[in-house]
């Protein structure tokens, strides 16, 4: 459950971001291969925020396809898991290029 | 003094904090225009990464080698420091740091192989992170130390998350587990550098495919390195200590 910990970041982050004015939206980027559970996100995300000037902010999380390159043929491609193989060659051996984002994108305040 | 909008106690407030949030603002009060962007792209870790990098730079300046180790809780990760620890002695100059959510039993284990330790209580916290692993190191004499273990909280999913300064993770696996571990906790695998199989003793005993679990390890992380161990009849740990005496000399 590193998402209470993450989630105490988010609004860390945004209240240092806030100027010190009662967000209404956090936009969020997470990669698909970041190893977060955006719903426990939201889940911590209530919590966290109360009594905080993001208390009853909208989260938005925007997911972010995971694509890697492979070491051997070069070839890009999308990736469901770290472990699949390229397309191409068949080699297990890439490079992830997208989808471990963990990013608070930007606010919206009153 | 409300948390919430910082006004007094005598002050009149409400706060509606369902659906559809409306808040009360204070008449004089000056407003900030409604619906104002502010791009933040800031990441979740960056200050855990800003904590972790102090940490790697206090390492290299006192040249000690820093492993993660990282596992499910009950694969014998402490055995496997337990015995590491005594059949260096006198050789390579160890400290541990211990994770747990709760208790001293391990730090306990440790100080009783001779080496200084450290323990840190995570309370409700499933992972250690860097700032952590910062004060922790504070309580040790740097300068008379050639190599510091880590053990992680047991769980192989939050600790893939948290750069904690060190060279190396090293995730260990029992074959008391499954193993199709790599492919169920990818993220760790592919975190990782080195993988201990520990327990290599009991394989006559359980129904583990080794080779199959290799393969495996492989697809997550082809530059995984993997040493078979037992911490218990000591099978297989020479290759382990040859491992760490080789990166232990590259950091002097």
């Amino acid at each position: 459950m590193h998402e209470l910990s993450l989630t105490q970041s988010i609004v860390d982050i945004c209240l240092q971001h806030g100027e010190g004015k009662r967000v209404t939206v956090v936009v969020l980027e997470i990669g698909d291969l970041s190893g977060v559970v955006p719903d426990a996100v939201e889940f911590c995300f209530d919590a966290c925020s109360r009594g905080t000037l993001l208390e009853g902010a909208r989260l938005v999380i925007e997911r972010i396809p995971a694509r890697g390159v492979c070491h051997d043929c070069r070839a890009e491609f999308s990736l469901g898991t770290y472990f699949d193989p390229c397309p191409s060659c068949g080699g297990f051996s890439h490079a992830v290029i997208s989808g471990e984002e963990l990013r608070v994108k930007e606010l919206e305040v009153e | 003094m409300c948390t919430t909008c910082g006004c007094g106690p005598d002050e009149h407030h409400d706060h509606d904090h369902g659906e559809g949030h409306h808040h009360h603002h204070h008449e004089g009060e000056s407003r900030p225009e409604a619906g104002t962007r502010i791009a933040v792209e800031t990441d979740l870790l960056a200050k855990n990464r800003h904590f972790a990098e102090g940490n790697r730079q206090l390492f290299a300046a006192r040249e000690l080698f820093v492993l993660n180790l990282v596992s499910s809780p009950g694969s014998g990760k402490t055995t496997i420091l337990e015995r590491t620890l005594r059949d260096l002695a006198g050789e390579i100059r160890s400290a541990v740091i211990e994770g747990d959510q709760q208790t001293d039993n391990d730090a306990r284990r440790i100080a009783a192989a001779g080496v200084p330790v450290q323990q840190i209580n995570t309370g409700a916290g499933c992972h250690l992170d860097a700032h952590m692993v910062g004060h922790a190191v504070d309580h040790f004499d740097l300068t008379n130390l050639d190599l510091l273990f880590i053990e992680n909280v047991g769980n192989l999913v939050c600790p893939a998350s948290f750069d904690l300064g060190e060279h190396h993770k090293v995730v260990v696996l029992s074959v008391t587990e499954g193993e199709d571990k790599p492919l169920k906790y990818p993220q760790m695998f592919h975190a990782a550098d080195v993988m201990l199989l520990n327990k290599v003793d009991l394989l006559p005993h359980v129904d583990f495919d080794v080779a199959k679990c290799r393969e495996m390890a492989r697809r997550v992380n082809p530059a995984i390195t993997i040493f078979e161990v037992s911490s218990r009849s000591g099978e297989g740990m020479a290759a382990w200590y040859g491992w760490l005496r080789k990166n232990v000399k590259g950091e002097k």
